[in-house]
């Protein structure tokens, strides 16, 4: 694969390494899953299984599904505590609760800038991008679908 | 053979922001306990308390810091951590030693003083914690409460104005209760009028942190009867049972629910009750009056329908009918509930239960639920921890 078809890397630095992939245009979260019983786990889970009818110790690093339903959502109106660095003044955002259809779970994350809560309804669908949070630390954020 | 024990005594220290050592409030509370129940403090066999992790060694080890505020009189000792199960769990571990005949009398006791200003996570960076990573993205607790709230709209059909009824009823309740920290009625239009904090909850929904302290002195049925107490109180069940795999909804502090490709998801809140039930023998038809945690307004409807007083759904309906209310059918939190108290942790679940007492031997003054013969609690806290106990007369 030639350089111009590679997918673009965000100069950002990530805010976390290893919880999602760098590709700007189609990113993915990173989590795991059990070998023996096919749980999901975000985020990553590589030693012991917590679904009590599996003894699983071997997991395998798996991209989770980059889209899904609304579950819920809400939005932090007032300065959220330390070790969330704000600009100031404070900007509120909006936080969803997406579910993966395939992997039958529910994700959290903060919403791109730029969607507040009146734009969003439950069930919508919304998909995974990156974008810097205010300390220029790139992180994973719910969007809603195109 | 009957697991019951009676409840021979309950007293509270009063909810408030009073910023003296956690060990007056379980003192005070104690010693309280101790008058209401007419047990003199050196006949007590066993001390169980509720642990406070902010107040240092003496909170880790809180049953032998209360025994020896209270005097070393040489009883057994115990401490119980299980967030704001806490009380339960230490409740619990009196009733085992009482039911297995190696103490006929005991006291429970759980106390706390919190900090000013909201809960704040540990320093430093720790990628590994998903609590750090939360709070490092910006989602802090009301984030978690306004998504089940936002959810129960989407679903029912429930509107802000029905979570505002809840602060409505809980702070008419609480007016006349002498051991809430906020003693004020408050109409929808205050509520409206507070501050936004995590949409659809605004700033007069969500419970704040509080310091107090409550004990319970219990017995075997036996020792009630000889002591001249065998109509009082009894103690029919405490439920302390842990979720169940896969979760159903995402719990604080975690980022994402279990994946539910293996096994199906279970609902914890739901799961502490039913358990609760099936030890007491009864069924929510039974029950006459709840103490539930309502962390915020719209929480509370979620706990009636997870007791089962209600079908799923219907919870804003019995509030709007007022079936919720002292006077109504099924009267919730009527000693004010987390609303008027404020959340002070290892103390909370002991408190529903000394309401109950109280309620149960029409003791509640102004708050009392008529002819309340069965009584129910619930609580839910971080980490697996949960309880739910049921008392009846
Ligand atoms: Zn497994």
């Amino acid at each position: 694969m030639g350089p111009e078809s590679a997918a673009p890397v965000p100069a950002a630095l990530p805010v976390l390494d290893g919880w999602f992939t760098l590709d700007a245009r189609a990113p993915h979260l990173l989590g795991s899953r059990c070998k023996s019983c096919g749980t999901f786990y975000f985020p990553k889970l590589t030693t012991f299984c917590r679904n009590p009818a599996c003894a699983g110790e071997s997991f395998e690093e798996v991209p989770l599904s980059r889209s899904g339903r609304l579950w819920s959502y809400t939005n932090a109106c007032y300065q959220p505590p330390e070790p969330y660095v704000a600009a100031q003044p404070y900007r509120p955002f909006a936080i969803a609760a997406v579910e993966l259809k395939k992997e039958r779970m529910i994700v959290l994350g903060p919403v791109v800038r730029g969607v507040g809560v009146e734009a969003l309804h439950v069930g919508m669908d919304m998909e995974l991008a990156l974008e810097p949070l205010d300390d220029g630390r790139l992180s994973w954020k719910w969007k809603p679908a195109r | 053979m009957t697991k019951e024990i009676a409840i021979l005594g309950v007293g509270m220290h009063p909810w408030g922001k009073w910023g003296r050592n956690f060990v007056e409030y379980g003192v005070a509370a104690a010693r309280a306990a101790l008058a209401d129940a007419g047990v003199d403090w050196r006949d007590v066999q066993f001390v169980s308390g509720a642990a406070t992790m902010r107040c240092g060694y003496p909170g880790y080890v809180a049953g032998a810091t209360f025994a020896q505020a209270l005097g070393w009189q040489g009883a057994q000792v115990n401490t119980s951590y299980a967030a704001c199960a806490s009380g339960s769990q230490a409740l619990a571990a009196a009733r085992s030693k009482i039911l297995a005949g190696e103490c006929a009398v005991a006291l429970a006791v759980g106390a706390d003083t919190t900090p000013k200003g909201f809960l704040a996570p540990q320093k430093g960076e720790r990628p590994d914690d998903p609590d750090w990573v939360r709070f490092r993205l910006g989602i802090s607790n009301p984030a978690y409460f306004a998504l089940y709230a936002r959810r129960r709209m989407a679903l029912y059909g429930d509107t802000p104005e029905d979570f505002a009824q809840v602060k409505v009823k809980n702070a008419e309740h609480g007016v006349a209760n002498p051991n809430a920290r906020y003693r004020k009625k408050f109409t929808a239009a205050d509520v409206a009028a507070s501050a936004m904090v995590a949409d659809p909850l605004r700033l007069m929904e969500i419970c704040a942190t509080s310091d107090g302290g409550a004990a319970i002195v219990v017995s075997s049925l036996e020792y009630a009867r000889r002591a001249g107490k065998a109509d009082a109180p009894r103690i029919a069940a405490i439920s302390t049972v842990t979720p169940t795999f896969a979760s159903e909804v995402v719990e604080m502090p975690d980022l994402a629910t279990d994946s539910a490709v293996a096994a199906e998801p279970q609902r914890f809140r739901g799961a502490l009750p039913r358990k609760a039930y099936e030890e007491a023998g009864i069924g929510p038809e039974d029950v006459d009056l709840a103490e539930v945690y309502d962390l915020s307004t719209a929480l509370e409807l979620d706990w009636m329908e997870d007791l089962q007083l209600c079908a799923r759904g219907d919870a804003a309906r019995l509030l709007r009918e007022g079936a919720t209310r002292v006077g109504g059918r099924i009267p919730v939190n009527p000693s004010g509930g987390l609303a008027c108290f404020g959340e002070a942790v290892p103390a909370q679940a002991l408190a529903q239960v000394c309401e109950l007492s109280w309620q149960l031997r029409g003791q509640a003054g102004a708050r009392q639920v008529e002819g309340a013969r069965v009584g129910i609690t619930a609580n839910q806290g971080l980490f697996g921890h949960g309880s739910s106990v049921i008392v009846k007369r």
